[in-house]
């Protein structure tokens, strides 16, 4: 429901004065919390890019030492064909390391449900390239793999593939027991129950694990970028930001950071949206509660 | 339709001796001895840890005896056995009408194929019109409604019930406990009634199990030898209430109580 419709709403019940104090109070609240979960951020956003302007302006900040708000946006707007070729570069990587978090993932998820022996064999070793800091990893990466793309690529899986894993076997093994022995009764096979209760089981684990995949991939496509370093297949957000730092242009670096941190802004919010729509007719966290 | 008397009913389901033994030897069912007939509606009454459910899910196939013997009379078929948990146990990703097309589409049938039974299930539970909703905008109640609709959809001849309205209110209850005899009327199935409440079972059976726990066994079968259908005047009559009284007296016994 839009905030137009509530308040409309509102005013037609206090038209008709159907609710009572106690309820209308409830109700006004309601509504400032939903304004103000946008209002209050953008509000402190606004108030701290002006300290910052004025920072920099009364203690006259080079600005190579720290730009302000103003020199930030012109690079921004200066570069933007550079920085946008960069930062699709950069969405390509985080995409496909994604997607095939997100094959691998829940594949292996689903082999390992299936064989109890993969799963004790194999498990561990998940755990391990888990705990492995990737950027351990990666100069190793671009030793033993020629391309650079498949390099990045494989860095950015190995941090983001976990959570899918680890949320969907959850998921896999949480199913209702009356509902299994159900299908017990009935005689499904084993890709009837993976298919029409396992899999549908763990739909609400496995989106849960693929939010926290998705922060990742774009963590671990910049990290790729960092160790890979520029050449080849053009550079990436993180390689503008490595050189601009080496130019001075600390301007331009906070315009790459900024389009980084609004990439994963919308990754999350893409990756949200798409779990509400998937779960909202019949999963709890989607639903609203019902007064 | 009229059921046969007790005596001329043929035998659908026998338990020889039935024991279940779990590990750590403890002992959930002994010595278990029923001839379930056709047509009969009968109840496993007795105090928690009775092994009333662990008979049930013998009976369901869903676990083995450690001894004795459980046989369908007849082949058993596709079909043929229906189960109703203590919660509906629904599935509340998919629809009302989706949840009781699942014994048909575990068989592979396609749901066009058997989308009139489907309806005529649902009609039955008189949940028709909610075919397109999700179990999670229903009821207690109607979500059990559903469950007893998956369970009937393929003509079962025999009916599992563990518990089913436990958890409801009794005002649901009682017109659940109405419909469902008004149900098995109309399909003519045989119902086997896990509960614990001695009302429940009188109201509804031709036959009371009474059972007693540590170890789970049968100390008592009656005999409720009033006629079908029943109503909300046999609830009132004198007859249901010395009915009662012989339960609870059975229970009170097998519990080691004064009555």
């Amino acid at each position: 429901m839009t905030i137009a419709e509530t308040t409309r709403e509102i005013d037609k019940d206090q038209a008709t004065s159907s609710v009572d104090a106690e309820e209308a109070g409830r109700q006004r609240r309601e509504q400032l919390e939903r304004v103000g979960r946008w209002l209050m951020p953008l509000t402190l956003m606004v108030l701290a890019i002006v300290l910052w302007d004025r920072i920099v302006v009364w203690n006259e900040i080079p600005h190579y030492i720290l730009p302000s708000p103003g020199d930030v946006w012109s690079s921004l707007t200066g570069d933007w064909a550079m920085l946008s070729e960069a930062a699709m570069l950069t969405g390509r990587i985080t995409l496909m390391a994604l997607g095939l978090a997100i094959a691998g993932g829940a594949g292996l998820a689903i082999l390992f449900n299936q064989s109890r022996m993969l799963e004790m064999s194999l498990y561990p070793y998940a755990v391990i390239l888990q705990v492995t800091p990737v950027v351990s990893i990666a100069p190793l990466i671009f030793i033993y793999v020629d391309s650079k793309t498949a390099g990045m690529l494989l860095c950015a899986w190995i941090v983001a593939f976990f959570p899918v894993l680890s949320s969907t076997t959850l998921g896999l093994k949480s199913v209702d027991n009356n509902l299994r022995d159900l299908f017990r009764i009935y005689g499904a096979n084993r890709w009837q129950r993976l298919w029409l209760l396992q899999l549908p089981s763990a739909l609400p684990y496995f989106l849960g694990g693929l939010k926290i995949a998705g922060g990742l991939s774009l963590i671990g496509a910049v990290v790729a970028e960092l160790v890979a370093g520029t050449g080849g297949v053009g550079a990436g957000l993180a390689s503008r930001i490595q050189e601009a730092g080496y130019r001075l242009n600390i301007a331009r670096m906070f315009a790459a950071l900024a389009m980084i941190a609004a990439m994963g802004v919308v990754l999350f919010s893409a990756l949200s949206l798409a779990s509400h729509m998937m779960l909202r007719k019949w999963h709890e966290s989607a639903m609203g509660r019902e007064a | 339709m009229k059921a046969p008397s007790l005596e001329d009913r043929s035998t659908l389901m026998t338990l020889k001796g039935v024991n279940k033994t779990f590990s750590g030897n403890i002992v959930a069912l002994d010595e278990m001895s029923l001839s379930v007939r056709e047509g009969d509606f009968i109840s496993l009454l007795g105090p928690s840890g009775c092994g009333k459910s662990t008979a049930l899910r013998l009976m369901a196939g869903l676990s083995r005896p450690t001894r004795g013997q459980i046989s369908w009379t007849k082949e058993q078929r596709d079909g043929d056995l229906g189960v109703v948990f203590q919660e509906p146990t629904l599935m509340p990703w998919t629809t009302v009408a989706n949840n009781v097309f699942l014994p048909f589409r575990l068989r592979g049938l396609s749901y066009d194929q058997v989308k009139d039974e489907v309806l005529q299930s649902l009609r039955l539970v008189g949940l028709e019109r909610f075919q397109r909703a999700y179990p999670r905008e229903l009821s207690g109640g109607m979500k059990m409604r559903v469950s007893i609709a998956r369970a009937m959809v393929t003509q079962p001849r025999l009916i599992l019930m563990d518990e089913p309205f436990a958890a409801l209110d009794e005002i649901s209850r009682f017109r659940l406990n109405d419909d469902l005899l008004a149900l098995k009327e109309q399909i003519g199935c045989t119902v086997v009634f896990v509960t614990h409440s001695v009302f429940e079972s009188v109201f509804l059976s031709d036959r009371i199990v009474v059972m007693a726990a540590r170890p789970g066994r049968v100390v008592q079968e009656l005999e409720v030898d009033a006629p079908y259908p029943r109503t909300d005047e046999f609830r009132t009559s004198t007859e249901y209430a010395g009915h009662c009284r012989m339960a609870s007296d059975a229970l009170h016994e097998a519990m080691g109580e004064p009555a």
